[in-house]
């Protein structure tokens, strides 16, 4: 009850926010609800079944490109290219998963990271369908659902508050269910798993696929939401900001991405004000997390003072 | 070829399994009859967790075969043996730590579905006397404690074999009584293979004791029969 409640009342919150926050700020807002989908899928794999993948700019990039190549190419409309989006984020993850899971640990870190860059590459390589480097604007028609104008405002805040409320809610779902605890079960201890009949395989194959699935959604929906697609959403960085976004608000805790994507947008907004070297004040403020909250900000407070949430 | 009522539960043909030079387990035959309480016993370094180790699936054999209830299982992998009914309890517990006493049993629970999940889940707690503490986080736990809770892991399995390794090592006098009744009770239904240094426990409750030594198969038989062997009194209880 409690739980539902929390994560109810930050939906409420957030839809809320549209009317006391200015234009620039609520598109900032969506932004970070859509980048909070993509962390929240990081979170699956990484945060409750231990896979720390290097790769997943790549099932994000699956996703805006998934969706925003057909648009570009037929003239696929929003609703049905956000759909071909998560396909493909989860598709690439399942094609991904099923070879570097073959491995763990840190080869699993290099062989995710080589995939994504493979796939950056690719994108460059096929420049005259992909832009390449300089991308491309999606066109208008596939940033409409329903005859709202996804590029105005309003329905973009929406439509980004959906997703996001969506995807928190399944999220949530998932990892009370039993396959949550068969997922974290393989994170705390891999070997006793397979002793109690789980097949490791299986279950951290099934949570690739979910956590590329939301990649993919999250792709699609930058893209849609805000019109362009480029090959600088496939590089490395966007591997390490989910990563950082889950590390910060505290991995295997489903309001932690959400948390960390925010204060992680915040962080460089400010600190961007303050000085052009504003990755080093964000690189210290990663070291002082690491030093003293290892679990995040969600993480702390769970082992401190409630240990309730999910 | 034995009846089917006679048919051995667990039985190994020639299993072999070396490491270099070291012969950890050289083509052992063994039998494991439905219902018995088995004890496995021997020296240190006899190869006894191997051998339960390739009963599991936790290693696979270089040569020989194992099969349950007369199907071979020797390539199987481990998790699709627990599914047939084969429980293995860790030497060194091996509980998830960080994870509370019922999300430990109800990963075994729901390897077979999730329907009642938390009824069956709080019955596996309660035939170990755990019931009161499903809310605690495991590594709170006392070591008997603990011990019970992985016990409760293995049974929530529904097994029809369980393979318990040294599992009264490290508890104390009264919590070895219980333990005694515990696994007692479980028979017929379960048939219970475990390794044991504690011979007071092994004379006590086993009904069929195998010895190995240097990975092979020393002798087997009744505990009285055991006792009486010179070969075993050679090798292993007289030293």
């Amino acid at each position: 009850m409690k739980v539902w409640t929390l994560h109810l009342g930050l939906i409420v919150v957030l839809f809320a926010a549209q009317f006391w926050l200015s234009p620039y700020h609520s598109t900032n807002l969506a932004r970070i609800m859509v980048l909070a989908v993509f962390a929240m899928g990081y979170n699956l794999a990484f945060g409750y079944t231990g896979l720390l993948s290097l790769g997943h700019a790549l099932f994000f990039a699956a996703g805006m490109y998934g969706a925003g190549l057909p648009a570009q190419l037929w003239g696929v409309t929003a609703g049905p290219a956000l759909i071909l989006g998560i396909l493909a984020g989860g598709g690439m993850a399942a094609a991904v998963g099923l070879l570097a899971l073959r491995t763990a640990g840190v080869s699993f870190m290099i062989v995710t990271l080589m995939f994504a860059q493979a796939g950056y590459l690719a994108i460059l390589y096929f420049a005259a369908v992909t832009g390449g480097d300089e991308g491309f604007t999606l066109p208008a028609a596939a940033r409409s659902i329903a005859g709202l104008d996804l590029s105005s405002d309003t329905p973009r805040f929406l439509a980004a508050l959906t997703l996001f409320a969506v995807g928190l809610l399944v999220s949530l779902a998932l990892v009370r269910s039993p396959f949550g605890r068969s997922m974290v079960a393989i994170r705390e201890n891999e070997e006793r798993s397979r002793m109690l009949g789980l097949n490791p395989f299986t279950v951290k194959l099934v949570a690739l696929v979910l956590s590329g699935l939301y990649a993919g959604a999250a792709g699609a929906a930058y893209g849609i939401l805000f019109g362009y697609a480029g090959a600088s959403f496939a590089t490395i960085q966007y591997s390490i900001l989910p990563m950082l976004y889950v590390l910060l608000g505290g991995a295997g805790t489903i309001l932690g991405p959400f948390l960390g994507a925010a204060l992680m947008f915040a962080l460089i907004e400010v600190a961007s004000g303050v000085t052009s070297a504003y990755l080093f004040l964000v690189g210290a403020a990663l070291v002082a997390l690491v030093l003293f909250a290892p679990r995040g900000i969600l993480g702390t407070i769970r082992e401190r003072w409630a240990k309730w949430l999910p | 070829m034995a009846s089917v009522i006679e048919m051995p539960l667990i039985r190994t043909r020639d299993l072999t399994l070396h490491f270099g030079g070291l012969r950890a387990v050289d083509g052992v035959d063994f039998t494991l009859g439905s219902g018995d309480i088995h004890a496995l016993i021997g020296p240190n370094g006899a190869g006894k967790t191997t051998f339960v180790g390739l009963l599991a699936g936790r290693r696979m054999p270089q040569s020989g075969q194992i099969f349950l209830a007369g199907e071979d299982i020797t390539r199987l992998p481990a998790h699709a043996r627990v599914r047939k009914g084969i429980a293995y309890t860790f030497q060194i517990t091996s509980i998830f730590p960080r994870l509370t006493v019922f999300d430990n049993v109800a990963i075994a629970v729901q390897t077979h579905g999730t329907k009642d999940l938390s009824t069956r889940t709080r019955a596996a707690l309660a035939r170990v006397g755990l019931d009161g503490l499903q809310a605690q986080e495991a590594q709170t736990l006392s070591y008997g404690h603990q011990r019970l809770l992985e016990l409760a892991m293995g049974l929530a399995l529904r097994p029809r074999v369980l393979i318990l390794d040294e599992p009264t090592q490290g508890l104390a006098a009264s919590e070895i009584e219980g333990f005694k009744s515990l696994v007692r009770s479980l028979v017929p239904e379960v048939t219970v293979l475990l390794i044991e240094h504690n011979m007071e426990v092994v004379m006590d409750i086993a009904t069929r004791i195998t010895v190995l030594n240097f990975g092979q198969v020393l002798a087997t038989g009744t505990p009285a029969e055991i006792r009486a062997s010179p070969a075993v009194q050679e090798a292993y209880l007289g030293a």
